[in-house]
């Protein structure tokens, strides 16, 4: 039996845009466990259930209200983060577990299945252009905000004598991680987004010596998870997001094989 | 003409009184040392001095003033994968300096150019030290505030770094403003002294401001400290 370039295109189409979506996870996630926020990865993409149940209940596409309840969320934990000054985490795990418990109170049965493992099935032109396009802003933020993010990193005085506006560049870190969570929901879904985001970034942290090798390494585990994930669930005519992830987790026992050189 | 002016200076964390009523003035290219017990606010004080915190009274530092800072603690992991480089070019590129600019911020602190590629986590604590600082001269700073440079790192790192503060003071006539535990160094390099303790401050030439009366005010204990006057 042979394909037909119809089947082929839009296969293609999602592999390269899941690719995208890896690249931008792969750069998120290193300076997300850079910022330890290695446990906060989850809880955050758990934000996005209650919004696709809302999405649900007023028949819209269901990425545009996890996306929204994301974003959203993004801007609550910064804004509580400064004015409580406690861990990130500790917000983050708070708010995140209730976000959970209500999305799964209001979305039920197969949807609920879909939105916490990721949908199989054809992407719609919104959804191609928002993947398209969110994918560019979240890899464009990271390599242009770098510097900032590093100096940032070793000491928010420091960044603040730097002139660098560091409520500002917090606002936009969680905003580009929760943009993150939001490009991979289509594929791995709420539960298991999270995962992309941090596995790839902690078997690069384990090898990498520099920053340089960190980001590489990091985006190149997350996009052949990603691929290889992608192409064995639709070999299998399942759900991508529990194969992807499993990869990424092969891949992460397999490099503590491996001695970390010091 | 001054470098900075701070005047009843107050400072509240969380609803607690951590500095009250501080006043100095300091003159440009001085080394100020902030002394006092653990807790008398020495880090809030340089904290609240780079804008960081919320606080009562004025700081008014000189209109074409650059600030370099070197923290005490540093909120990040010593194992990340980052190296001297990925440290330097940072800053740098915030700051617009140059690979140049680097290497001679590398060279006032004393440290080869191998450093750019060790990993953070294989530096001694006084190497770190000292790219702390070059990564502070990145910005081209004319006042330095460091908050205990010395902590945790062994007697020559010490003396290594502070014969690199003292030449950086001299060559860029750069203020210095320094949290510091030793006396010595105090009274070998401060021109001025902060003293911060549980029961008010007090501020002036060392020799002139740490008398025995005024160090057990401070320290709430006598100290066994001696200046040896050769003069």
């Amino acid at each position: 039996m042979s394909t037909t370039i119809h089947e082929v295109g839009p296969a293609l189409g999602s592999l390269a845009l899941s690719g995208l979506m890896a690249v931008a996870a792969g750069l998120m996630g290193s300076f997300a466990v850079m910022r330890r926020m290695v446990l906060a990865a989850d809880p955050i993409s758990h934000i996005a259930l209650p919004g696709i149940g809302i999405a649900l209940i007023l028949r819209i596409n269901p990425l545009w209200g996890a996306l929204g309840l994301l974003l959203l969320g993004a801007v609550l934990i910064w804004a509580v983060e400064r004015r409580v000054r406690i861990a990130t985490e500790a917000v983050i795990g708070v708010t995140f577990a209730v976000a959970l418990a209500i999305g799964s109170i209001i979305t039920s049965g197969e949807e609920l299945i879909d939105a916490l493992l990721g949908a199989p099935g054809t992407l719609t032109v919104p959804e191609v252009a928002f993947g398209i396009g969110g994918s560019l802003l979240v890899i464009a933020f990271v390599l242009r905000a770098r510097n900032a993010l590093i100096v940032r990193l070793v000491s928010p005085e420091i960044a603040l004598t730097a002139a660098v506006n560091v409520a500002r560049l917090d606002l936009y870190f969680l905003l580009a991680f929760a943009l993150t969570v939001g490009l991979g929901l289509r594929f791995l879904g709420v539960l298991l987004m999270g995962s992309l985001i941090i596995i790839p970034a902690a078997i690069a942290r384990r090898y990498a010596r520099s920053l340089g090798t960190m980001l590489s390494i990091s985006v190149a585990t997350a996009v052949c998870s990603t691929i290889a994930g992608a192409y064995v669930a639709s070999l299998a005519g399942r759900p991508s997001g529990p194969f992807i992830v499993m990869v990424a987790g092969g891949l992460f026992f397999l490099s503590l094989l491996r001695r970390r050189e010091s | 003409m001054n470098a900075l002016e701070v005047k009843d200076l107050g400072v509240r964390l969380g609803g607690t009184e951590v500095l009250r009523e501080i006043t100095f003035s300091l003159p440009r290219a001085s080394c100020l040392a902030v002394i006092g017990p653990n807790g008398a606010g020495k880090t809030v004080l340089l904290r609240a001095l780079i804008g960081a915190l919320p606080h009562t009274g004025t700081i008014a530092w000189a209109a074409d003033t650059v600030l370099g800072y070197v923290p005490q603690k540093l909120d990040m992991e010593r194992d990340l994968p980052l190296n001297g480089r990925d440290f330097l070019r940072a800053r740098a590129a915030l700051a617009g300096s140059s690979r140049e600019m680097q290497l001679e911020a590398l060279r006032s602190v004393g440290l080869a150019e191998e450093i750019l590629s060790t990993p953070i986590g294989n530096m001694s604590g006084g190497q770190f030290q000292r790219l702390l600082i070059a990564f502070a001269l990145l910005g081209r700073p004319n006042v330095l505030l460091l908050d205990e440079p010395a902590a945790g790192i062994d007697a020559p790192g010490q003396e290594q770094l502070n014969e690199v503060l003292h030449t950086l003071q001299d060559s860029r006539a750069m203020t210095v403003l320094l949290v510091s535990h030793d006396l010595s160094v105090v009274y070998s390099h401060a021109d001025y002294v902060l003293c911060l303790g549980r029961h008010g401050s007090c501020f002036g030439p060392p020799r002139a401001a740490l008398t025995a009366e005024r160090l057990y005010e401070v320290y709430g204990q006598p100290l066994g400290f001696h200046v040896h006057d050769h003069s």
